[in-house]
């Protein structure tokens, strides 16, 4: 059974989804949604027979009886201020921006608990990074005093919605993985590179932790990095992890599909990658929860 | 020249900050009390202060600070009287509940810096701070890495955003005259924005570069006493006074309570740092004999003055190679006139 999605939001994150969600056996793209007639995501859109509307939000109600679930791919500030509409909509929305308004939603931890809630946030490609390996070493070590996560970007792969918003990057990224692990002392650092030709997104993480099975968290990192890639095959550790006296260090590098986005971009792709992951299991755990 | 020479030239002093990178950014308390206490007052307009990366940049990425950035800041502000306190701010480290922090300790001013070609991931700080009426100078970090027309579009996105002064940081030590010259040229052509500029030393041109762009019309000198900083060290604050000194500008700055701040306090903070100590400085400006220095030293410790003044008398009496026995002469006189 097909789940029939609507994107909202035509720049580069909603032409991504457009064509992971052409390429799901799983999803059926219903909607297409923009602001101006003369974008470009409308343009490629309706180059492939897609429906589209230039209405913004407005433009689903019109379609709401053929809509199972809306990715938001607008910016933090639009989604806050859209929520009533949504709300009126009735809809499991999924939130691409680093709004915080919905439940927060690594995969591979909590998709089934997300989407009995009617808001699903996907963080921020920080998070969701650098989450899913924090939050299993979280599970199996005791006493993790501070989590960092520095987070390397290429400067094309930063659109004006992060840049001018980077400091909800920050927040948000730090909050959350303050409540997946349940450490206080969270830092997050973001930093662009605009070399030519553009580095692949990186992440490094540090723990420090006093003491740490070496042996378990080799085989948990190892795990979960296999867990990631089912939804983003890209996801890969570049170096690591490096155990030393009460810090453990590892640097994830993610690779984007490179559906629309370029390669380099993993930081988008791996939020659009966890949307689509999101989306596909729609309907498998509203089954198992007895609709 | 002369219409450029009455410019008011703004001085920032950053050795509290970038000098942070020469240390580890172990500063402590009693360092920044010491140092602000001497600095405020002698003429620099505003002393930058925290991690060398920032405000919230303490990590194990760069380097974690020995105390928490409103220790530092609180410690500073309460030993500046009559000196502004500034801190770096780079978006991606800082969020802007330390910008809030900041302005409830007494930051006057907030320098928000990013990559060369990235200055759209300031706009939210640079409009947040304005916001709270306070002042926002742009730095524009590793200015080798782009060219004259991409940092010229960079500064029109600054000013669109209200920013009203621009320092070039040279953090790479890496930009020659000629590169230097035709930049600021080009600024100083297409707008009316303030310029500064923040030099290292890696190649030995800090310190000429910051006068090359004060000559072609730069207003601000970001440097540090010692060129106490990441790397080679910064430009030295002192000697760019001195030169300026020299041309007889800028002389409400009590430079030798900056050479003495040199050589007894940023000596201490970094005692493995080179630099050109505050003796030699003085002995340049004075235009005495190099080889003085060790008997200067030696009598000045002697009859209890300052090495500073007595190579200045030194100078005043046009001593020549071959004087050394002028030195405990003069030294003695001047102890003698200070009581």
């Amino acid at each position: 059974m097909t789940t029939n999605v609507a994107i909202l939001g035509s720049g580069n994150i909603g032409l991504d989804l457009l064509y992971k969600t052409l390429k799901s056996n799983k999803l059926n793209l219903v909607l297409f949604v923009g602001r101006s007639e003369n974008s470009k995501g409308i343009a490629i859109a309706k180059s492939l027979g897609i429906t589209t509307s230039i209405e913004s939000i407005d433009g689903i109600k019109h379609y709401l009886n053929d809509i199972d679930l809306i990715f938001d791919a607008t910016n933090a500030e639009s989604h806050r201020s859209s929520q009533h509409i949504f709300e009126q909509y009735g809809k499991l929305v999924v939130d691409l921006t680093p709004s915080r308004v919905g439940e927060p939603c690594i995969p591979i931890i909590n998709l089934k608990e997300s989407l009995s809630k009617k808001n699903i946030s996907l963080v921020t490609c920080g998070g969701q990074a650098s989450i899913p390996l924090l939050y299993e070493i979280s599970n199996v070590t005791r006493g993790i005093k501070y989590i960092e996560l520095a987070a390397t970007i290429s400067s094309d792969s930063a659109g004006m919605g992060t840049r001018e918003n980077i400091d909800e990057y920050t927040v948000t990224t730090e909050k959350a993985i303050e409540s997946f692990t349940g450490v206080e002392n969270i830092k997050s650092i973001l930093s662009l590179n605009p070399a030519i030709p553009q580095i692949t997104m990186r992440n490094t993480v540090y723990i420090e932790v006093d003491n740490y099975d070496k042996e378990l968290l080799t085989s948990v990192i190892k795990s979960t990095v296999n867990k990631v890639r089912t939804y983003v095959p890209g996801y890969y550790i570049a170096s690591g992890p490096f155990f030393s006296e009460g810090l453990i260090t590892i640097t994830i590098e993610v690779q984007g599909a490179g559906d629309y986005l370029p390669k380099y971009s993993g930081n988008l792709d791996i939020i659009t990658s966890a949307a689509i992951e999101i989306a596909e299991n729609y309907n498998r755990v509203y089954e198992i929860n007895g609709y | 020249m002369k219409s450029m020479d009455i410019r008011k030239i703004k001085y920032i002093d950053s050795t509290l900050r970038d000098g942070s990178h020469s240390i580890a950014h172990k500063l402590s308390l009693y360092d920044i009390a010491e140092y602000c206490r001497a600095i405020d007052g002698v003429g620099i307009d505003l002393v930058v202060v925290g991690h060398g990366n920032g405000l919230g940049a303490s990590s194990r990425l760069i380097g974690k600070s020995l105390h928490a950035d409103e220790e530092l800041l609180q410690v500073a502000r309460s030993n500046l009287k009559s000196t502004k306190l500034g801190v770096l701010v780079i978006p991606g480290f800082a969020k802007l509940s330390d910008i809030d922090k900041a302005i409830a300790l007494g930051v006057d001013v907030f320098l928000v810096a990013c990559h060369v070609t990235e200055v759209t991931v300031t706009k939210q700080f640079n409009e947040y701070i304005a916001a709270q009426n306070k002042e926002v100078i742009g730095i524009l970090m590793m200015i080798h890495m782009a060219t004259d027309e991409e940092i010229m579009n960079q500064i029109r996105i600054l000013e669109s955003y209200g920013v009203s002064s621009v320092i070039l940081m040279d953090s790479a030590g890496a930009t020659t005259h000629h590169r230097l010259k035709s930049l600021v040229k080009k600024i100083v052509t297409n707008s009316s924005i303030e310029i500064g500029f923040h030099g290292h030393n890696n190649l030995g041109l800090a310190v000429s570069n910051t006068i090359t762009a004060l000559e072609l019309g730069a207003s601000i000198v970001d440097a540090t006493v010692r060129g106490l900083g990441a790397g080679a060290g910064n430009t030295q604050i002192e000697q760019v006074i001195a030169l300026r000194q020299l041309q007889n500008l800028d002389n409400h700055i009590k430079l030798n309570d900056i050479l003495r701040i040199s050589d007894e306090i940023v000596t201490r903070i970094n005692p493995s740092h080179s630099g050109v100590d505050g003796v030699s400085i003085s002995s340049g400006l004075a235009g005495v004999f190099s080889g003085f220095k060790p008997k200067v030293i030696e009598a000045s410790k002697l009859y209890d003055i300052s090495p500073y003044k007595l190579f200045n008398d030194l100078g005043k009496q046009r001593v020549v190679a071959g004087q050394e026995d002028k030195i405990m002469e003069t030294a003695k006189k001047l102890s003698e006139s200070d009581e």
